[in-house]
This record gives structure tokens, C-alpha cells and sequence, in this order.
């Protein structure tokens, strides 16, 4: 029987090409949105895990409490062994010291006097170990303006927008006045091997990179690091994990009477990332429903007409000895072949245009370089993402909605009375 | 089966709600067919013919008395019984041939014989009896459209014989036809009727047909009027 339908579904185009269209277009919007959500999503949050936060981090509570002002004398301690422990504990995670500074960058003349001076945030990242991803994960060889990466202690990156500022040329040194995590007046100088664009908007307004060495020796923090950042082995921040993990850490490790524990915070738990992570979840959520929604009425609708056209079919099909319960069941099983259809083309469309999108992404750079907060991380270009899932995601609303409309329109069936069905047949 | 009768009628009564009220299609009808009958019910257009073929398939119920066809009282089974007693034992033929475009001649004849999960192998030497009878085999692979409104009626008709059924109904089948197809099908189904002895039931006021008939009844206003027999009818 099965058979039977299938040839019948493939000879009428008429009847199954708008069914199946519209199931094609849905399922393809909902394969290449969630696929752009997906990427940007998550390229958000590696933005923001790369530049601030980690996918979880360890800092003691103590300066997390007052991380605002970067306060390098409540940094962590004995950071080395923290780290061995760490990646010990945690293996499908990689973890970096980091050290977050600010102070003024000076700017000298031929004569010592100050050319151009402002202020810099500055990060120590571990450039140069063996094994650290930092560069990879900053994409630093990418974002390169000009010059080219630190090799030593004293060697820095300037934002081009901070080179820019301060007029700074490349092989040029710059002096940075601030204070050691000892609360001493200090001055240290960095001599400038390249520039960088972030193109992630204002962040890198004011920024500064160098090893995390050369911080160690500019600040006197030998074997400190501000935080230790955590990173999924994948790249790929999972919340729950996250935060299970988190939870875990905390209730062995932290000890609430001493402000210099270490403690332990997910990406979720810095500034406005949990309510990201939040609303990507509920944003797709609410966007299959609404497919399903839409896909649903509209098969409703046009398995009414449908069924209208048919009652010919239906009546004569009685007629000949089928139940009620058999034309309905029919009915379903074609649907069931109409939404299979139209949601694997739909699903190739999808994931063609997510593809596309993945290679080529959206560029937002000059939406976004006007933004003057520096609070969102988020990247100039945004980039679909094909994710595994994409290849089934459609299925349950292609089919189910197909099926759904199918059954609502299929009600017509057994409310009409049989005699009335089959009085259609004498016209 | 009583004096195999393959239909008895007794004291039927058929009413449809109208509004708050009833309309009596149907009244105090008392009949019986029997095996091999080739019988027509006559009447002016609203006396009751359609309704009646209607109720003794199984497609509608009556209000009252009983009608018992085939050996079973249709007041005491369900939809799913007497849907497989149409499957197993009836044909119909209605006046639009009602075939299902997308199909071919073929594949429009093997339906019944699918529901009846008949095999593959039967399914083709069935079919292929079945059209050759109405004289279709040169068209077994042609699409409805393709057919003319004769051929068309001829394929609902092997429809309707493939699964030898025991009794055919068919519902004013000339009614779109010229009269040399009209002619043509008659003599096919007479034939079927006699080497197959399958019992015919028309409804029609076409008088073509009842040049075939053996037994005609003349229904009006819902009632029998009068029940002939012809001795000798044409064909
Ligand atoms: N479902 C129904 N509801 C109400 N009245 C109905 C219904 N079906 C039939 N009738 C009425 O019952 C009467 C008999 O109808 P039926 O269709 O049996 O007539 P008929 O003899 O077949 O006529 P025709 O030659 O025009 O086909 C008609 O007056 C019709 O209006
Ligand atoms: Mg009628």
C-alpha cells in the first residue's frame, strides 16, 4: 500500500509539489537559522571566552570581587601548580595563565620627553610556552596588521587603534607606568613589534599584548597570575558542563572564610553572558515552535482543500471497502512521505546556505566599530555554523507539522457522515 | 443463506433529519434479490434509488427494519464489518467513474486487490482477467485522462469485477454515456452476470438499460409501486 502511495504522491505533482514546497522552504529556515544562530552564538561566546573570560576560570575571591579595577595584589599565587593540578583534574580542558594590567603608556621623543601618553589595558598571555593555544585561539597571526608576534620578555602588540592614538611606529618602545602587584610605583618598557585589529568592535580600544613573562617582570609577580583561564578542548562553551563543573570546583576547593581561595566561575557567570547563553536557548526554542506553528496551519489549511478535491477519492475508496480508519491511516502515511520529502530537501538547502555562510559570513564591521561600549565581545563578521544537528532538526518539524495538518484536516473524515461523503461522488 | 437470497429487505424505513424535522426517502420497503438476479430500480429523480442502493452497501443505515445481504444483518455490524464485506463480496459502479487520475488503468483495477492483500503474482493474472473483460487491454497502461468516458466506465466496471465479488451495484453507470457505449457496457455486464452469475443491481431511468433487465422495480416517492419481471429482455 505503501507502494501504492508513494507512486501516487510522485505522479501528482500538483498535489504534492506546494505541500512539499512548503515544507522544503520551512525546514530550510529553520536548518540555516539555527545554523547562523548557532555560529554566531557561538562565536560570541568564543570571542568573549578568548578575550575575557574563559570557558570557566580560576581566580581567588578576592579579586573577583573587585576585578573591576584589575587588582593585581589579590592576584593567585603558586600559579604553576595550580595549573599542573587543573589540567591534571580537568583533561579535556586547556588552561593559561593570564595577567590583566592597566596603567598610562608613555610615549617618548629623541629626548625622553613624552611624545603622546594614555592609558592601556594590558594582557600577559602565554605567547611562548610549548603546547599554549593562546595564539591560535586569538588568532593573533590572522589579526596582524603589521610587524610581527612578540619573541621576548619586552616585546609588545599595540592595538592599531591604540598605535594609531598614541602615533606609535613598529620597532618604537613605549613605557608603561602602573604599579607592581606589591602596590609599588613601577615603570618597565616594551618595545613594539606589530599592531593588531581584534575586529571585535571597541574592545581593543586601548589594548595591549605581551608575553605573560614580560608582565611577570614589569609587575614583580614571579609565579602569579591574575586568573587561569579554562578552554574546552573543542572550543565549543557547553553550559551545563560548565557550570557543573564550576559548582564541583567551588564546593572542593573554595573556602568562604579566606578572600584568597581560589574560585571558580563559568562563562556564564561573567557580565551579561548568562543571560546570552539564556536567550540563544530560549531564541531557538521559540523559533522551531513558531515553524511549527506556521508549517502546521498552512498544511491544515491546504490538507483541507485537499481533502475537498478528494472526496471523490475518499468516496470511492469507501465504496470499494476501506474503513474510515484506513483512509485516514493512508492519509497520514502520505503525509508522513510528503514531509519526508520536503524536509530532506529542505534540510540540503539549509545546510547549503549554512555552509555558505560559514565560508563567507556577514560583515557588521563598521555597524559595530561605531559602538562605544566595550562591554559586548562580539566579532565584526558573523559566521554560520554547520553543527551535526542541523541534519536532523528539521526532521521533527518537517514531518511533524505535515503530519499535524494532515490529522486536523483528516478530522473532516470522520465527522462527515459516510452517506454524505459518498453523496460528493454523485456530482 | 435462506433460498439464496443475496439480499432481503424487510419493512425498511429511511428518514433524514431536516431541519428539526424528517424526510421519509424511504417507506415500509419489503424486497429480496435473488443470487444471479439482474435487476434495475426505476423511478423519477428524488423517489428513493440511490438511498436504497445506498443502505443495502452498507453506507448508510436504516432508521427501521432490517436488511440483511450476504448473510449478515447489517443492523448488527460495525463500519470495520461491513467495510470488509464491501471489500470481500461487493462491486460498485457509479455514475462518474470516480478512478483516481495519477493511477493507470492497471493500477486503478488492483486497488481493490491490494486492500484485500492479495499477492503480487495473483494480483496481475486478476487484473489482467478483470480487463480483459471489459475489453481493455490494449489500454492497460494509459492514465484516465487518456481514456474515453466508455473506457473509463469500463475500467470502474473491472474495478468493480476484479475481485469476483458476489454482487455488483451500480448507480445510474450510463448515465454519461452516448447510447453505442451504453450498449457496450450493458452487454458486458450482462455477460458477466451470466457466466459468472453475479448479481446486478442498477439504479437508473435510462431507458437503454431496462431494455437488459430481467426484473425491474419501480420505486415511488419512497415506495415500491410496482415489481416486474421480463421474460425475455434484450441482450
Ligand atoms: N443525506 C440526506 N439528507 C437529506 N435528504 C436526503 C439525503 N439523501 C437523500 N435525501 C433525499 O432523499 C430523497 C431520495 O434521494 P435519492 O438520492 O435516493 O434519489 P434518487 O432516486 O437516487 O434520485 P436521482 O434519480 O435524482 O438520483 C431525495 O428527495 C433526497 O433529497
Ligand atoms: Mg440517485
Amino acid at each position: 500500500m505503501i507502494k501504492f502511495l508513494t507512486k501516487g504522491i510522485l505522479r501528482d505533482r500538483s498535489r504534492s509539489l506546494i505541500p512539499v514546497l512548503v515544507v522544503t522552504l520551512t525546514v530550510a529556515m529553520i536548518v540555516f537559522f539555527q545554523g547562523f544562530l548557532t555560529g554566531i552564538l557561538n562565536s560570541m561566546f568564543l570571542d568573549s571566552a578568548v578575550v575575557s573570560t574563559g570557558h570557566v576560570k580560576v581566580t581567588t575571591r578576592a579579586y573577583e570581587e573587585e576585578s573591576q579595577l584589575l587588582p593585581n595584589d589579590l592576584a593567585l599565587l603558586g600559579s604553576q601548580q595550580m595549573m599542573a593540578e587543573l589540567s591534571g583534574q580537568y583533561a579535556d580542558h586547556f588552561w593559561t595563565p593570564r595577567i590583566t594590567f592597566g596603567g598610562l603608556l608613555d610615549v617618548p621623543d629623541e629626548q625622553g620627553e613624552t611624545r603622546a601618553q594614555g592609558p592601556a589595558v594590558a594582557f600577559g598571555l602565554d605567547l611562548f610556552s610549548a603546547g599554549s593555544r593562546q595564539i591560535e585561539i586569538w588568532e593573533l597571526e590572522r589579526r596582524l596588521v603589521e610587524g610581527r608576534l612578540p619573541a621576548k620578555p619586552e616585546e609588545a602588540l599595540l592595538s592599531s587603534k591604540l598605535a594609531d592614538r598614541l602615533g606609535v611606529r613598529l620597532g618604537e618602545s613605549v613605557t608603561f607606568i602602573g604599579s607592581t602587584m606589591h602596590g609599588a610605583f613601577t615603570t618597565f618598557n616594551f618595545s613594539v613589534t606589530g599592531t593588531f585589529n581584534l575586529k571585535m568592535g571597541p574592545v581593543d580600544k586601548n589594548m595591549m599584548l605581551v608575553d605573560i613573562s614580560g608582565a611577570r617582570l614589569a609587575l614583580d609577580m614571579d609565579d602569579a597570575a591574575s586568573e587561569i583561564l579554562g578552554y574546552k578542548n573543542s572550543l565549543y562553551y557547553e553550559d551545563e558542563e560548565a557550570v557543573a563543573m564550576r559548582t564541583d570546583y567551588n564546593l572542593n576547593h573554595s573556602d568562604s572564610t579566606n578572600i584568597f581561595s581560589p574560585t571558580m566561575l563559568a562563562l556564564r557567570d561573567a557580565n551579561q553572558m548568562g543571560m546570552m547563553v539564556d536567550f540563544s536557548m530560549a531564541a531557538m526554542a521559540i523559533m522551531g515552535a513558531i515553524f511549527l506553528i506556521i508549517v502546521m496551519i498552512v498544511l491544515w489549511n491546504m490538507g483541507l482543500m485537499n481533502g475537498l478535491r478528494r472526496y471523490g477519492e475518499i468516496g470511492m475508496r469507501l465504496a470499494i471497502g476501506e474503513s474510515k480508519g484506513q483512509v485516514f491511516r493512508s492519509m497520514i502515511v502520505e503525509s508522513v512521505i510528503i514531509g519526508f520529502i520536503g524536509t530532506v530537501i529542505g534540510t540540503g538547502i539549509g545546510l547549503g546556505l549554512t555552509y555558505y555562510m560559514q565560508e563567507v559570513g556577514l560583515d557588521y564591521s563598521e555597524a559595530l566599530e561605531g559602538l562605544t561600549s566595550t562591554n559586548i565581545i562580539m566579532s565584526n563578521v558573523f559566521y554560520a555554523q554547520v553543527t551535526p544537528e542541523l541534519f536532523y532538526i528539521g526532521f521533527i518539524p518537517g514531518v511533524l507539522a505535515t503530519v499535524l495538518g494532515t490529522m486536523l484536516a483528516g478530522r473532516a473524515i470522520y465527522k462527515r457522515e459516510m452517506a454524505q461523503l459518498f453523496k460528493e461522488l454523485e456530482t | 443463506m435462506q433460498n439464496s437470497a443475496v439480499v432481503t429487505i424487510n419493512h425498511l424505513l429511511k428518514q433524514f433529519p431536516v431541519g428539526g424535522d424528517y424526510f421519509t426517502a424511504l417507506k415500509d420497503v419489503t424486497l429480496s434479490f435473488a443470487r444471479g438476479e439482474f435487476t434495475g430500480l426505476v423511478g423519477p429523480s428524488g423517489s428513493g434509488k440511490t438511498t436504497l442502493l445506498n443502505i443495502i452497501g452498507g453506507l448508510d443505515s436504516p432508521t427501521e427494519g432490517t436488511v440483511d445481504v450476504l448473510g449478515k444483518v447489517l443492523d448488527n455490524t460495525s463500519h470495520g464489518d461491513r467495510a470488509l464485506l464491501r471489500r470481500k463480496h461487493m462491486g460498485f459502479i457509479f455514475q462518474s467513474y470516480n478512478l483516481l487520475p495519477v493511477y493507470t488503468v492497471f493500477e486503478n483495477v488492483e486497488l481493490p486487490l491490494i486492500l484485500n492483500k492479495v499477492e503480487e503474482k495473483e494480483r496481475e493474472k486478476m487484473v489482467k482477467e478483470a480487463v480483459e473483460w471489459v475489453g481493455l487491454t490494449d489500454k492497460l497502461n494509459s492514465r484516465p485522462a487518456m481514456l474515453s468516458g466508455g473506457e473509463c466506465q469500463r475500467t470502474a466496471i473491472a474495478r468493480a469485477i476484479v475481485h469476483k465479488p458476489e454482487l455488483i451495484l451500480a448507480d445510474e453507470p450510463t448515465a454519461n454515456l452516448d447510447a453505442e457505449n451504453s450498449h457496450h457496457i450493458m452487454k458486458i455486464m450482462t455477460g458477466l452476470n451470466r457466466e459468472l452469475s453475479t448479481s446486478f443491481i442498477f439504479a437508473t431511468h435510462d431507458e437503454k438499460i431496462m431494455a437488459y433487465l430481467r426484473r425491474i422495480i419501480h420505486l415511488d416517492d419512497g415506495q415500491i409501486s410496482e415489481d416486474e419481471r421480463i421474460e425475455h429482455p434484450q441482450g
